[in-house]
C-alpha cells in the first residue's frame, strides 16, 4: 500500500502494563475515510489501540504514523526518536475522540465546550467557532441546547454534544470508544443514528470500538476481530458476522447476541 | 463585673482593624503561595517540584513563632534593615499558612476525574490550558472548605503578632488592659474571645458564598455540606 | 553584627537543648490530656443528652474558633483572680490539652463514624453484647483511623509549645530568646531553634504520612 493511501498505520506495536502486555507486535491500516471497528472481549486491547492514536498512553516498542508522520515518534536526523509534547500535539490534532462516559467539561455550558478548543488551540475567531457549533448541534439535534450545562442533558444528549465537540476540531480520524456503553438502550439508539449519519455525510476516518454489533454492521467497511493483543480476523462486515472463518470470533459473537 | 465593659470593648476594638489587616494581607498572600508552589508541586520540572517541596516542608516543619522571631529579630542583623512589625508579621502568616494551602491546591488538583484531563488531551488543549481551563475551575470547589478551615487558623495565628509589639487585639487585652484593672481579668478576656469568635464566623460566612460561586463555576449543583470541622492535616 | 558564630552556638547550645527538654515535657503532658479530654467530649456528644452535647459543641466551635495564645492568657490571668493559682507550665499544659482535645474529639468521631453501620448491624444480627461490638468490632476499625490525625495533631501541638513563653514557660523558643537577649544575637539561637523544629518535626510528619497511606486513607 503506497503510503499517501494510509490513514493510520500501526508497525510492530507493543503495548504493556506492568507484566501485562496488551498487544502483542500488532500491525494494522487504515485507509483515508475508512469506517473500521474493533470488536473482541473486554481486555483484549481494543480501547489501547484508540488511547495509543490519541497520545493517551505511549508505546513500548514499534512505531505508529497518522497520514505520514510518526506519532510515537519523530525524526531527529536520521533516527526516531520518542515523540515530545510539542510533535505529540502537532500530530494529535489531526485526530478527535469520543470516549465512553463523554468527559464533557461540567465548568463550561454546551456551547463553550464546542468553541474552546478550536479557539485556543486552533485559533479560530469567536464568531466562526460559534457558527461552526451551532451547525454541529444542529447536525446531533441539540441545537436549542446551546447555553445548557452538560448536568442537565441525559447521558445520550451528552454524548451527542460530545461527538459534535469532537468534530468541532475537524479531525481527519475519529475515535469512538464504547461511547453507547454508558447509556440505556434507547438513549443509545439517537447516539448511533447520529452517528450513521456522520458516517454516511463525511469523509472522516472512523475507528471504532463498540459491543452494538447491528451498528458495527451498517456503518463499517471493515471487521477485525481482536482477542489476545492481536488481530485474529479482519474481513468486510457481512464476511465477519455471517460466516466468520475463526472459532473464537463464532464464540466471541454467540456470547454477545446472548447477553 | 461588667462596670468597665463599654471601656474594654473600645479599647479591644481599637486593636481590630490591625487584627483584620493582619489577616487579610496573610490571606491574600496565603493564597498566592499556595497556587504557586501548589501548581509547582504539580510541574513536570523535577526542580521546581523540588523546590516548592522544600518552601512547604520547611514552612510546615517549624514553629510559626519561630518563624515570626526569625523574621522579625534575627534577618535584620542579617541584611541590614528592619521590617515593620505588622509587615512582618503579614510576610509569616502569609509564608506559613501558604505552605499548608500549597498542599490543599495540589490535592484538589489531583481529585478532579483523571477522564478530564483525558478528554482535554483529545482536543489538543497544551498543559497549561488544561490546568487554566478545564482543572482548576473544577478544583476551586473543592479547596473552599479546607481553605475556610485554613483562614480560620490564620486569623487565630493573627494574635501571634502581639509577640512582636503590633498593638492588635490581643496586644491591647494583655498590654493595655489586664495590667490596669486588676481583679477584671475575666470580662477582658470573654470580651476578646467572642471578637475573635464574630470575626472567624465572618470568614466562615464569606466562604461559604465563595464556596457557592464555585460550585457554580465548577458546574455542579451546590451540595449540602456539614459543618466544616475538617482536619488540616499537619 | 551579622554573621555566623560558631563559639556562640557552643555556648548557647545546652540552654536550648534545656528549653528543648521543657517543649517535650509540655508536648507530652498536653497529649496525654487532649486525648483524655477529647475521648471524653466525643463520648458527652453522642451520649445523646441533646442539651449536653449541644453544650459540647459550642464549646468545641468557641475553643477551635479562638485563639490558642488568648486561651493561655485566659488560664494565666483569669483563674488567680478565682483563687487558682497555676504554674507556668501548668497553665500551658491546660491550655494546650483542652484547645487541642476540641480537635481530637472531632478525630474520634469521625472515627466511630467512619465504621459503616452495617457493621452495628450485623453485630446485633449476631446478638454480641454491647461492650463485645464496641472491642471486638468497632474500635478494632476505628482505631487505626484515628491513629493518624492523633499523630499529626501531636505534631502540630509540639510546633505550637513556643507559644508558652507568652506566659513565662522556658521551652525551646523561650530559651532561645533569652539567649538572644543576653548576647543581642538573635540569628544563631532562632536558626538553630527554628532547624531543632524541623529536625524533630519533619520525620514524625514524614512515619505519620506513610502510616495514613498503610491505613488507606
Amino acid at each position: 500500500m503506497p503510503a499517501d493511501d494510509v490513514m493510520i498505520r500501526f508497525d510492530k506495536v507493543v503495548k504493556r502494563f506492568g507484566d501485562n502486555v496488551v498487544l502483542r507486535e500488532l500491525d494494522f491500516q487504515a485507509r483515508p475515510g475508512e469506517h473500521v471497528t474493533l470488536i473482541g472481549p473486554s481486555g483484549s486491547g481494543k480501547t489501547t489501540i484508540l488511547r495509543l492514536l490519541m497520545g493517551l498512553e505511549r508505546v513500548n516498542g514499534g512505531t505508529i504514523q497518522v497520514g505520514d508522520e510518526y506519532l510515537s515518534h519523530m525524526r531527529r536526523g536520521d533516527k526516531l526518536v520518542p515523540a515530545d509534547e510539542r510533535h505529540l500535539r502537532k500530530v494529535r490534532r489531526r485526530i478527535g475522540m469520543v470516549f465512553q462516559q463523554f468527559n464533557l467539561f461540567p465548568n463550561m455550558n454546551v456551547l463553550r465546550n464546542l468553541t474552546e478548543a478550536p479557539i485556543s488551540v486552533l485559533g479560530q475567531p469567536r464568531e466562526q467557532a460559534e457558527a461552526r457549533a451551532k451547525e454541529l448541534l444542529d447536525m446531533v439535534g441539540l441545537a436549542e441546547k446551546l447555553t445548557a450545562n452538560p448536568a442537565e442533558l441525559s447521558g445520550g444528549q451528552q454524548q451527542r454534544v460530545a461527538i459534535a465537540r469532537a468534530l468541532a476540531m475537524q479531525p481527519d480520524v475519529l475515535l469512538l470508544d464504547e461511547v453507547t456503553s454508558a447509556l440505556d438502550p434507547e438513549l443509545a439508539a439517537g447516539v448511533l443514528d447520529v452517528l450513521r449519519d456522520i458516517a454516511r455525510s463525511t469523509d472522516v476516518t472512523l475507528l471504532c470500538v463498540t459491543h452494538a454489533m447491528k451498528f458495527a454492521r451498517d456503518i463499517s467497511d471493515r471487521v477485525l476481530m481482536f482477542d489476545g493483543g492481536k488481530i485474529i480476523e479482519d474481513a468486510p462486515p457481512a464476511e465477519i458476522f455471517d460466516s466468520p472463518r475463526e472459532a473464537r470470533t463464532r464464540d466471541f459473537l454467540q456470547s454477545v447476541i446472548e447477553t | 463585673m461588667f462596670d468597665n465593659f463599654e471601656l474594654f470593648l473600645t479599647t479591644l476594638l481599637r486593636g481590630a482593624p490591625l487584627t483584620v489587616a493582619a489577616t487579610g494581607g496573610g490571606i491574600v498572600l496565603t493564597i498566592l503561595l499556595s497556587f504557586v508552589a501548589g501548581l509547582a508541586m504539580l510541574s513536570r520540572s523535577r526542580w521546581v517540584r523540588f523546590l516548592a517541596r522544600v518552601y512547604v516542608e520547611g514552612w510546615r516543619g517549624t514553629s510559626e513563632v519561630v518563624q515570626l522571631f526569625w523574621i522579625y529579630f534575627a534577618v535584620p542583623l542579617l541584611v541590614g534593615f528592619q521590617l515593620v512589625p505588622l509587615w512582618a508579621g503579614i510576610l509569616v502568616l502569609g509564608l506559613n499558612h501558604g505552605a499548608y494551602g500549597a498542599e490543599i491546591v495540589r490535592g484538589a488538583v489531583n481529585a478532579v476525574p483523571r477522564a478530564q484531563h483525558e478528554g482535554a488531551i483529545a482536543l489538543n488543549l497544551g498543559p497549561a490550558q488544561r490546568i487554566r481551563k478545564v482543572i482548576l475551575p473544577q478544583a476551586f470547589v473543592e479547596m473552599v472548605p479546607p481553605f475556610n478551615n485554613l483562614f480560620i487558623q490564620l486569623l487565630k495565628s493573627s494574635s501571634l503578632l502581639s509577640l512582636i509589639t503590633v498593638t492588635e487585639i490581643t496586644n491591647q487585652g494583655v498590654q493595655v488592659l489586664v495590667p490596669n484593672y486588676t481583679g477584671q481579668a475575666l470580662t477582658i478576656f470573654l470580651i476578646m474571645l467572642v471578637l475573635y469568635l464574630i470575626l472567624s464566623l465572618v470568614i466562615t460566612v464569606v466562604m461559604r458564598l465563595v464556596e457557592r460561586w464555585a460550585a457554580r463555576v465548577a458546574g455542579r449543583p451546590a451540595t449540602a455540606r456539614a459543618r466544616v470541622t475538617g482536619e488540616l492535616g499537619i | 553584627m551579622g554573621g555566623w558564630d560558631w563559639g556562640f552556638v557552643s555556648q548557647i547550645m545546652p540552654t536550648l537543648l534545656r528549653g528543648l527538654l521543657v517543649t517535650f515535657e509540655a508536648t507530652l503532658l498536653g497529649s496525654v490530656l487532649a486525648f483524655a479530654l477529647g475521648l471524653v467530649l466525643a463520648l458527652l456528644r453522642r451520649a445523646g443528652i441533646p442539651v449536653v452535647s449541644r453544650l459540647v459543641w459550642l464549646f468545641i466551635e468557641f475553643v477551635r474558633s479562638t485563639p490558642l495564645l488568648v486561651q493561655l492568657y485566659f488560664l494565666f490571668f483569669v483563674l488567680p483572680d478565682f483563687g487558682i493559682r497555676l504554674s507556668s507550665l501548668t497553665a500551658g499544659v491546660i491550655g494546650l490539652g483542652v484547645h487541642y482535645a476540641c480537635y481530637t474529639a472531632e478525630v474520634y468521631r469521625a472515627g466511630i463514624e467512619g465504621v459503616p453501620r452495617a457493621q452495628w448491624e450485623a453485630a446485633t444480627a449476631l446478638s454480641l453484647p454491647r461492650h463485645r461490638t464496641w472491642t471486638r468490632v468497632i474500635l478494632p476499625q476505628a482505631v487505626p483511623r484515628v491513629l493518624p490525625a492523633l499523630g499529626n495533631y501531636v505534631i502540630s501541638m509540639f510546633k505550637e509549645t513556643p507559644l508558652l513563653l507568652a506566659i513565662g514557660v522556658i521551652d525551646l523558643v523561650g530559651a532561645a530568646k533569652e539567649a538572644g537577649a543576653g548576647a543581642y544575637r538573635y540569628v544563631e539561637p532562632y536558626t538553630l531553634a527554628g532547624l531543632l523544629f524541623l529536625l524533630l518535626s519533619y520525620p514524625a510528619a514524614v512515619l505519620v504520612r506513610r502510616l495514613e497511606r498503610r491505613v488507606g486513607h
